[in-house]
């Protein structure tokens, strides 16, 4: 390994720590009762897998790997679209009072 | 400054504003008040990076000399897939219904580890055309295919066997451990010969990939239906790990930052839900609850009689009831019957009873899980206390009306030698009165009768949570 791989794998151990801990920090503190919405909001983030899965489909120049970068563009968007779908339909729920008839009443026999 | 590197700068800026506001948002599902703002936050900063990764990908295609052009294969993978996959994300999103949560949230799990570890293959198969592989660079890999592999699997047994496709009782794999450890000594042989030799090999790398996909199964079919909630959380920062190791591989920090931030989440989550249960998360991933047959049938033999009472009974123990305080469980979620609860709590409200519901830190399927079926169901956020919270009211409680809960419901709890011992549980024992609303005397998932259905103040109401609770709002209309 080159010095400047070596100063860049560094830098990304040291992003990679300090992140684990910001999670720690966060985390920690959310009461007990948004342990279902935070799972679901928390799965959206990981979607992030979005942007590294273009980035390789940009690169990927046999069709094997095309093939294989298409599943995973597809699984990616899956993950992004839904989570953070799913996660604000529960997050709705949470309303301080019960403002008259709601207009999502549609969406309440779900 | 060239104006592709212009570029390439600010696009590093987007991802890193992106990764700013994954924290905040996060920050800000402390509190159900400003939960839903930070959700929208985090989907905005998410919206930017990815924009960003297009205009990078754009821009590198047309201003850097090396390139060959706008590349029309690249694009439409890109843009069919995040066609295909965020519409069927939305889609299934829009219609799930809110008890099958649980499954997809497993799903989005599988797709984005799948998708972490297809991005691993991907950079091994143009290291391998290239001919040299650095040894971080098989590292970070060999983690990202071994751990998005597992997740995959593992993500879709569990979604499986909350989705009932898969029954949802431990299932022995045939050879059981030795199965894990001839699994886990491939994969480390597999690895370690990457390694040491540093030469790219495909072959040993589907080895490492297939025993992967193999230990995502085995791993999660011995765990019961009653941990998959621990095991979905427990995948989920897996997945983000995954990912943040996928960003090792490319070399991208936004991967890297949002992955360790799910992965370190991710497992808080997984530690809080099994302290709920009493359990330990190496506990539940050995499988199998506790082993302790003996002790099991020990506490099993509680004898004593049951009271059956009926709907017009109760809803006179209700209606004349100062305080009552509901206790949902995982049966009341099956039966679809947070709207019916809802009603029954606002009639004997209008007749002038203080209604409050007790919510274990477990009821439902996840912790959570049963505050968001009563949101649902416009249950007002206030009513819903949490155990700490209700249990000392239990004392001044008329009527403890339990629908549907078991395990944390049951007093022998509170001794040692019994599979639940030491769970923290709702005193629902100390209320004057008991109903349990129940299908029959079946036992919870720790296998063992609850000792609050043979106590004397209980009266049990056999019924499904939907038809036992539209009998009492009859029974209380009729008073």
């Amino acid at each position: 390994m080159t010095p400047e791989e070596i100063d860049g794998l560094l830098q990304s151990l040291t992003i990679f720590t300090l992140a684990i801990l910001a999670g720690f920090a966060v985390i920690s503190k959310v009461p007990a009762t948004l342990h279902t919405p935070l799972m679901s909001g928390a799965n959206s983030i990981h979607g992030i897998v979005l942007v590294g899965a273009m980035i390789i489909a940009a690169e990927a120049t046999d069709p094997v790997s095309q093939i294989v970068a298409l599943v995973a563009v597809a699984f990616s968007a899956m993950n992004v679209v839904g989570g953070y779908v799913v996660t604000d339909r529960m997050l709705q729920m949470f309303k301080k009072k019960p403002v008259a008839p709601k207009p999502a009443a549609d969406q309440a026999e779900a | 400054m060239t104006t592709l590197e212009a570029i390439e700068i600010l696009v590093r800026l987007a991802w890193l504003a992106g990764a700013v506001t994954f924290v905040l948002g996060l920050i800000r599902m402390n509190s159900p008040a400003t939960a839903r703002n930070g959700n929208l936050l985090s989907a905005a900063g998410m919206t930017v990076a990815i924009v960003a990764t297009a205009i990078l990908i754009l821009a590198e295609q047309l201003l850097d000399p090396a390139s060959e052009g706008v590349s029309v294969i690249a694009w439409a993978i890109i843009i069919g897939g995040t066609a295909i996959g965020g519409g069927l994300g939305l889609y299934t999103a829009r219609v799930v219904k809110m008890t099958a949560m649980p499954q997809l949230v497993s799903i989005f799990n599988a797709v984005g580890g799948g998708a972490a570890a297809l991005i691993g293959i991907v950079e091994y198969l143009r290291l391998v055309s290239e001919g040299a592989v650095r040894i971080d660079e098989h590292i970070f890999i060999v983690l990202d295919i071994i751990i998005g592999s597992v997740t995959f699997t593992g993500s879709i047994i569990a979604s499986g066997k909350l989705q009932g496709v898969i029954p949802g009782k431990p299932i022995k794999v045939p050879g059981g451990q030795l199965v894990t450890i001839a699994l886990s000594a491939i994969t480390a042989l597999a690895a370690l010969a990457l390694f040491v030799t540093g030469e790219p090999n495909l072959a040993l790398m589907v080895v490492i990939l297939a025993a992967a996909l193999v230990f995502g199964v085995t791993m999660t079919l011995p765990i019961g239906g009653a941990d998959m909630p621990v095991v979905i959380s427990l995948l989920n920062s897996f997945t983000g790990t995954a990912v943040a190791m996928a960003g090792f591989v490319i070399g991208n920090e936004v991967l890297i930052i949002a992955g360790a931030l799910v992965g370190a989440s991710g497992a808080i989550l997984t530690k809080l839900m099994a302290d709920a249960m009493n359990r330990s998360v190496m506990n539940i991933m050995i499988g199998g609850f506790g082993g302790g047959e003996g002790t099991m049938a020990e506490a099993g033999g509680a004898g004593g009689t049951v009271r059956s009472i009926g709907p017009d009974d109760v809803a006179i123990q209700l209606a004349y009831a100062q305080h009552v305080i509901i206790v949902p469980g995982y049966g009341l979620a099956v039966a679809q019957a947070q709207h019916a609860v809802r009603e029954l709590a606002e009639l004997l409200e209008e007749k002038g009873v203080d209604v409050k519901y007790a919510i274990h830190p477990v009821a439902g399927r996840m912790p959570g899980h049963m505050n968001v079926l009563l949101a649902e169901a416009n249950v007002p956020y206030p009513q819903l206390k949490e155990m700490d919270d209700i249990n000392p009211e239990f004392d001044r409680c008329d009527v403890a009306l339990v629908i549907g809960a078991n395990d944390v419901t049951n007093p022998a709890a509170r001794r040692p030698g019994s599979p639940v011992s030491g769970m923290p549980i709702l005193d629902v024992d100390h209320a004057k009165s008991i109903v349990v609303v129940k299908r029959s005397m079946g036992r919870g998932y720790a296998g063992i009768d609850n000792e609050l259905y043979t106590n004397e103040k209980t009266g049990m109401l056999f019924a499904d949570a939907k038809d036992g609770l539209a009998q009492l709002i009859e029974a209380v209309k009729a008073l």
